[in-house]
């Protein structure tokens, strides 16, 4: 009974309701002080408690979107395997964002690659095939770097804890101190790049284009916005014991360094893109390097407008990728240049997407504006402003560049009719993405700006 | 700190096995027949499972027992296995185009082992370490991980990127085992764990790829650029 295609989708659908539900109280609760549960296994505190959030609003988004897309691919027979395997995977990122122990992250870090790699080449086409095996190679390989990091971590906790001790984050900020900086700087690189390849931080970013343009639509929306986040999360748990360990400033020029990197290569590769899902995904390599700049620049402002960026861009790229799956769906073409007349073809959803558009080149009025300009006067107080140049340069040059294609696709001449229509199932989620990132663009609310600070002196408090 | 009090039988047992493991790392570098691949790493892990026994017994860590009897059984039969029927399924036999000659990947490999062993021994001096042992497992540890990644970076057959995968891990398992043998039972148990759900994804991603793009060599993959 529940293999009907109906009642998976549904399904889908209600835990993802359920899970939008549970975050919101979820971020009450740890306003008050971290929670610790199942014998200090599990940690709900506000850094925590804000990333389930985020991915709790792309599940919910994705899911609604996955009901109406999902239904143009005519799979039916397989489709309850897959809304298993999508309600799996955002368990996974969740068991990510709580897990309160560094190895036991690890595991959920890479089972999160186990279960998205079928989604990815759900559609066995021999491109997403592709997709997935590079896909499930390249982050297996890099995360095994973050296991020996986490392993030489260990090693170097236990000389100051003992041969057997809880690896909780906690424990591990409060040794940092009386921790060898050299064993440290040496785990932490590894930690770094190895979370990095999974963060999608340029130079190990390799996989994530072709993932992200190759597997459905609503998967693409949760890689980008669900799940580079969790494994942001990591990076930014190890740097607060890097800071604690006193080698903060490598670990920060680091940081930073990967996500000027990361900026360079999404806008290298954003300006020559043909692929209107690749374009995308260029995009979250570019906007996963400005949060590694806010977190790299460190600072309550930095931290504030990192987090604020992680909500916008989840949001926004989840629009983004809905629109691009119905452009596709409804013109049966993956290239910009054969996408035309997307304006007049497709007023109401064709203006949404523009919209999203002009929102994820950081223009105002939305919410990636306010984040990016919070990174960039924290990048100028904390002595990194080499870095904010470079990073200002390359968003002017991707706004042009990004916003070069929708010229393409929305006024030059269309060749083809619309082969199909989507359903409001594809349309509304949009609508409900594009509203409240308009909202967080004109009004910060004082609430988030609030727990964005505590969530920041969380973290720099952690040191001393 | 188990590498502190050693008795020096066991200090040079330990030593032996990770240099054992290592050599079998080399091994698998220098040839281009996938079943010695295979016959090489379960070599290796059956060393690893000894390894985690003697230090179990030397170190007084009962519950390595355990960890040793399940690194035989998954790593040194169970693994080797799903491998060798994914093998006889494809019917490849050999790497035919490797992008360096094994002799060159083996010289590579041996200048990894002494950027491997720098590295081990400038962490050593700043820690204090009286004992070689650590040393040595860092060195073994750092540098069975840059044989995997040369492997993965060489070999284009989707089964030698597994084992180099594989070899990655065993790297870490090894050095772990003399490092740390106090980590907690619970975290090396979901890590064995992990690795067989790992190696049954790719046996299954190994099916698609030989249905839908019909070819197991990365030299094949080349649809998605730019």
């Amino acid at each position: 009974m529940f293999r009907g295609p109906r009642v998976s989708e549904l399904l889908n659908v209600g835990a993802a309701v359920i899970s939008f539900a549970a975050a919101i109280p979820l971020t009450v609760l740890s306003a008050d002080g971290p929670h610790h549960y199942w014998a200090n296994y599990i940690l709900i505190d506000m850094l925590g408690a804000w990333v389930a959030l985020c991915a709790a609003i792309v599940y919910l988004l994705a899911s609604i979107y996955a009901v109406g897309y999902m239904r143009l691919i005519g799979e039916d027979a397989k489709l309850w395997g897959f809304y298993a395997l999508f309600a799996l995977f955002a368990l996974t990122i969740f068991a990510c964002v709580v897990m309160n122990d560094a190895g036991l992250y690890w595991i959920a870090v890479e089972l999160t690659t186990l279960v998205s790699t079928f989604l990815v080449g759900f559609e066995r086409a021999a491109e997403s095939i592709e997709a997935a095996w590079k896909y499930i190679i390249i982050v297996s390989a890099g995360i095994s770097l973050a296991l020996l990091g986490t392993v030489l971590f260990y090693w170097s906790g236990s000389f100051v804890l003992g041969p057997t001790y809880q690896m909780t984050w906690d424990v591990l900020r409060e040794a940092a101190p009386k921790l060898n900086p050299h064993l440290v700087t040496l785990s932490y690189l590894l930690v770094l790049v190895g979370y990095g390849t999974k963060v999608g931080l340029a130079p190990m970013h390799t996989w994530l284009p072709d993932a992200h343009s190759e597997s459905p639509a609503p998967i693409s929306a949760m890689l980008s916005g669900a799940l580079l986040n969790a494994a942001m999360l990591g990076i930014v748990r190890y740097l607060a014991v890097a800071d604690g360990a006193g080698i903060g400033l490598l670990a920060r020029t680091t940081l930073v360094a990967f996500g000027i990197a990361s900026l360079l290569v999404g806008t290298l590769f954003i300006v020559r893109q043909n692929g209107v899902k690749r374009l995308m995904a260029y995009s979250s390599v570019e906007h996963m390097g400005v949060i590694a700049l806010g977190f790299g620049f460190g600072g309550p402002l930095g931290v504030v407008g990192a987090l604020y960026h992680m909500l916008n861009h989840s949001l926004n790229k989840s629009l983004m990728f809905f629109g691009a799956g119905n452009i596709m769906r409804s013109l049966g073409s993956k290239d910009i240049t054969s996408l035309r007349g997307v304006w007049r073809l497709f007023p109401v959803q064709g203006a949404l997407w523009l919209a999203g558009a002009v929102a994820i080149t950081g223009a105002p009025p939305f919410g990636l504006f306010l984040s990016e300009l919070v990174i960039l006067r924290a990048g100028l107080s904390q002595s990194f402003a080499w870095a904010v140049y470079i990073m200002l340069v390359l968003l002017i040059v991707i706004f042009v560049g990004f916003l070069n294609h929708f010229r393409v696709m929305y006024f030059e001449p269309e060749g083809r009719k619309a082969a199909a229509r989507v359903s409001a199932w594809c349309v509304a989620p949009m609508w409900l993405s594009l509203i409240p990132l308009f909202i967080l663009g004109v009004w910060w609310p004082h609430a988030i700006w609030d727990y964005l600070t505590a969530v920041a002196r969380m973290l720099a408090g952690a040191g001393s | 700190m188990l590498t502190a009090q050693l008795d020096p039988l066991a200090a040079s047992l330990f030593s032996l096995m990770a240099i054992a493991s290592l050599v079998l790392a080399f091994v698998m570098l220098g040839s281009r027949w996938l079943n010695n691949y295979l016959y090489a790493f379960a070599a290796e892990s059956w060393i690893i499972a000894a390894l985690s026994a003697s230090v179990a017994y030397y170190g007084g860590y009962p519950e390595l027992y355990l960890i040793a009897l399940l690194t035989a059984l998954f790593r040194g039969l169970f693994l080797p296995f799903l491998i060798w029927r994914i093998m006889r399924r494809l019917d490849v036999s050999r790497e035919l185009h490797e992008i360096l000659q094994p002799s060159s990947a083996l010289v590579v490999g041996a200048l990894g082992v002494v950027f491997a062993l720098i590295v081990a021994y400038r962490i050593g001096d700043s820690i204090g370490l009286a004992s070689r042992v650590a040393v040595l497992a860092l060195t073994v540890m750092l540098s069975m991980k840059l044989i995997g990644f040369l492997m993965l970076a060489v070999r284009r057959e989707a089964l030698s990127q597994i084992l180099g995968l594989l070899v990655l891990e065993n790297g870490i398992f090894l050095g772990a085992q003399i490092l740390i043998p106090g980590m907690p039972l619970l975290i090396e148990i979901v890590i064995l764990f992990d690795l067989l759900i790992i190696v049954a994804c790719f046996g299954v991603l190994i099916q698609y790829l030989v249905a839908n793009v019909g070819s197991t060599s990365s030299r094949d993959l080349k649809r998605l650029v730019g």
